[in-house]
């Protein structure tokens, strides 16, 4: 899909030809609603809003394969004191190959004591599944983690 | 709506720092799906959730189709002292299920 998306970006003199192919593949294919990484990287950008992320501060727990993808427990972790001075105020979940880049975004305060959120998610095929945390003072961090899917979710009967 | 599932230790010390799990019954349909006459499921999704401490919010999700089906949260919360904890599950259509839970806080 990432193949069919850039087609249909360039504008050459082939482009008409080829977008009357990639046409074709989507009309052989027509429920493979997916996500690109690219769409991923534009909704994570959106939560950073031009902030250089740090590494190391957010940790993604998740299992490395998981059997089925439709549901996929997923611990994000954040290294912060969580006091009135420094804490987390967003933690945001994305994915590179669902339908839809987002996952979901949580939102924490000084009264949670600890920055911890688990949930349960939906993963479509194997893919890096990315987490990013916003501080009080306006830092941002992020972590990636690749988690292998043996039966697919979201777009199957 | 469904049926919910909430559990946290309580009593508890004061200070102590507790993890809260909540389930919430819920199909969570994608809208990405199609049934067998072709047609694509009309999306059904709990859009919102959120947690409160004598009505101030100490959690908040905003939840997208690749949660998973009965959403499931687990979040720590400080216990400062005893209260009541409010737990609301908003779908896409508005329709809202809350729980009430009482926390308390010894010493």
């Amino acid at each position: 899909m990432a193949r069919n998306a850039e087609m249909t970006r360039s504008n050459g003199p082939a482009a008409t030809r080829r977008a009357a192919l990639s046409g074709l593949a989507l009309i052989a294919v027509p429920r493979l609603a997916r996500a690109t990484p690219e769409e991923r990287d534009a909704a994570l950008a959106q939560f950073l809003a031009g902030r250089a992320p740090q590494r190391g501060r957010v940790t993604i727990d998740a299992p490395a394969l998981v059997e089925n993808g439709n549901s996929a427990p997923v611990t994000i972790r954040v290294d912060s004191p969580m006091t009135a001075q420094s804490h987390v105020t967003r933690i945001a979940l994305f994915n590179e190959k669902n339908p839809q880049p987002q996952v979901a975004e949580f939102r924490l305060s000084p009264r949670n004591g600890r920055a911890e959120v688990s949930t349960r998610m939906r993963l479509a095929t194997t893919q890096f599944i990315t987490a990013a945390a916003e501080f009080n003072d306006g830092t941002v961090a992020v972590d990636s983690f690749e988690v292998i899917v043996t039966i697919a979710a979201c777009t199957e009967e | 709506m469904a049926r919910a599932l909430i559990n946290f230790p309580s009593p508890v010390p004061r200070g102590a720092v507790i993890d809260i799990r909540t389930l919430f019954e819920h199909v969570m349909e994608t809208g990405y799906r199609y049934g067998v006459d072709g047609k694509a499921i009309p999306r059904d999704i709990v859009e919102r959730f959120v947690c409160l401490f004598d009505g101030e919010v100490v959690f908040e999700a905003t939840l997208h189709p690749a949660i998973a089906a009965n959403p499931y949260f687990a979040f720590p919360l400080r216990a400062e002292k005893s209260g009541e904890l409010a737990f609301a599950w908003t779908d896409g259509k508005g329709a809202r299920h809350v729980e009430t839970a009482r926390l308390v806080v010894t010493g």
